[in-house]
């Protein structure tokens, strides 16, 4: 029963100085599908994801990863557990290469990362790997190129790449799509549904005609409390939901 | 086939391996020279500064941080390297390698301090810290106060070669600065190093990959005070003191001028940053307090004009040779 959820939070609530921002939040992610937290500004989807991967303290309740309790893990602990997030703005390294980005992440695991005697031509033997990631998310023609150069849907795809090279059971997307055009949205929503092949996803999403082609569930947030949640179906039918986010746009978004 | 991917992003990566093998060549060459040309004790003091200036962009350039206390690693290194040349008679380079120990103790002392914080708060404990070793240098009987310690013997080297001797202070301190400032672009590019950038170029990024930020921080903060600690130990034996100049807060703001006039997170930047301003300082010293005017107009031009510092803005040019600067 508890293997079916790979993230469950219990209660889950941060105050802000008398400002609650996220209030008695019970999320149980699915394995294996993609999850979207969607809400109106405001509506503590970025603090939600900041608690569950532990950038924020949280000042409430429990977060479960694979049954195990994570509540008190510290940020840099959670990737290695398996969990790893992308941020709202695009996180490069922007004076490494596309290459040196991805095998960033790559090397941790070669346990030379605190080497600092060792030249880095030693991290050459991961350069495949990282050609191979780069590849996947279709950007390998710029491996040379300073990730800070790169356009906005192309960093996105790096960064995904970067994310990737963890091998991740789960990975936590904040607002993937943001900013972008339509070209890269497709591009990027197309990119999602590839990697969530025997992984977990957890995106927080404006772009409604995004998530409803994308996930599998959704959750939707108004004023840090969970207002409804199930498919895309269903939820566009609610009529809370409609009022308090949708508005009057379902129709043409869908 | 992934061997020559590595070291360089620019030009084809054997050109650039010989022309980069060349430039550095030819700065050596320049460098054992110089003392012909030009009046060692002030290549001597540039060198010690260029150092310290290395030392420190080991931290602001690749990581990211701004120090406003690395004085109290020079200045105290100075002390007890002078302290330990003249008091207890140890030959320079143990007494060299000593002022460089103490200083990397302070640095994991006053890093695992400072850096839980960021950004101007990281700035300001630095430079809290350091005004409180000023006034313990200050107060402490064998700093000898205002006078500071006089008179330290540069001894003999390993025993044997007489350092009095001013060509031979000079081809050791060339050497000390050779060897540390190798040894810090191999710091830059190592695995570790590559950590440093992440970190620098985006901390939370590099946390959510799953690294502890705060050791990588703090490795690289026991360096950067060792080797500043080293510039320091250098500078009281080509001197022959130790004073309070070393260890106030205007050398922590020199460093961070020659750093930036030099050109932040290049290899030779600070280099030149710190001969610039050690020029001036020589040079126009018959203007008094002008000098002081003049770095300031000379910093706001650099800030105004060319931001990169002097090196930085070679760089493009340097690296479309082949040669990482």
């Amino acid at each position: 029963m508890a293997d079916d959820y790979i993230v469950e939070t219990k209660n889950l609530t941060k105050e802000f100085k008398g400002f609650v921002a996220v209030s008695d939040v019970n999320l149980k992610v699915k394995r294996h599908t993609i999850h979207a937290l969607i809400g109106p500004n405001g509506a503590g989807k970025t603090t939600c994801f900041n608690l569950i991967t532990k950038f924020l303290p949280l000042s409430r309740g429990t977060i479960l990863l694979n049954g195990r309790d994570i509540t008190n893990t510290a940020p840099a602990d959670i990737a290695q557990l398996g969990m790893v997030r992308s941020f709202q703005i695009s996180a490069v390294f922007g004076h490494l290469t596309a290459l040196e980005n991805v095998r960033v992440a790559l090397q941790r695991k070669l346990g030379t990362s605190f080497h600092f005697w060792k030249s880095d031509t030693s991290l050459a033997e991961l350069n495949d790997r990282a050609e191979q990631l780069l590849e996947d998310v279709g950007v390998l023609e710029y491996r040379d190129i300073p990730a800070g150069e790169l356009s906005y849907g192309r960093k996105r795809a790096l960064e995904i790449a970067t994310t990737l090279a963890l091998e991740p059971e789960m990975l936590l997307l904040d607002e993937p799509m943001a900013g972008m055009g339509t070209e890269d949205v497709a591009r990027t929503a197309e990119l999602i549904r590839r990697v969530s092949k025997d992984r977990t996803i957890l995106m927080v999403e404006h772009n409604l005609s995004v998530v409803a082609d994308l996930s599998d569930t959704i959750t939707v947030l108004k004023l840090g409390k969970v207002l409804a949640e199930g498919p895309y179906s269903e939820i566009s039918q609610n009529p809370e939901v409609i009022e308090a986010y949708m508005g009057h746009g379902v129709g043409s978004h869908a | 086939m992934t061997t020559n991917s590595v070291t360089s992003s620019a030009t084809g990566p054997n050109k650039g391996v010989s022309r980069q093998a060349i430039f550095v060549g030819i700065l050596l060459a320049v460098g054992l020279i110089a003392p012909f040309a030009v009046y060692p004790v002030f290549l001597m003091k540039g060198l010690c500064f260029a150092l310290f200036a290395a030392a420190f962009n080991l931290l602001l350039g690749y990581v990211g941080l701004l120090s406003f206390g690395h004085a109290m690693f020079f200045g105290w290194s100075a002390y007890i390297t002078a302290h330990a040349a003249k008091e207890w008679g140890l030959t320079p380079e143990i007494a060299v390698l000593l002022g460089t120990f103490c200083a990397a103790g302070m640095g994991a002392v006053v890093g695992w301090l400072a850096i839980r914080r960021q950004g101007i708060y990281f700035a300001m404990i630095t430079l809290a810290l350091a005004q409180l070793m000023y006034f313990v240098a200050l107060q402490a009987p064998f700093t000898h106060g205002e006078d500071g310690i006089q008179g330290v013997p540069r001894g003999h080297l390993f025993g044997v070669i007489d350092l009095s001797d001013t060509l031979n202070m000079y081809y050791f301190v060339f050497g000390v600065f050779a060897l540390a400032l190798f040894f810090l672009y191999r710091v830059v590019n190592s695995p570790f190093g590559q950590v440093l950038k992440a970190i620098r170029d985006n901390e939370p990024r590099a946390i959510s990959l799953g690294y502890q930020v705060d050791r990588y921080k703090l490795i690289a903060f026991i360096i950067s005070a060792a080797l500043s600690g080293t510039a320091g130990s250098v500078k009281s034996l080509v001197f022959q003191l130790a004073s309070l100049t070393d260890v106030h807060w205007h050398a922590s703001g020199e460093v961070v001028l020659m750093t930036l006039l030099g050109g932040v997170g290049t290899i030779f930047g600070p280099t030149a940053g710190a001969y610039l301003v050690v020029t001036i300082q020589n040079y126009f010293a018959t203007l008094g307090s002008w000098v002081t005017i003049i770095q300031g107009v000379i910093f706001v031009i650099c800030v105004l004009a060319f931001r990169a510092g002097i090196v930085g803005v070679l760089r493009p040019f340097l690296k479309k040779r082949g040669i990482e600067a």
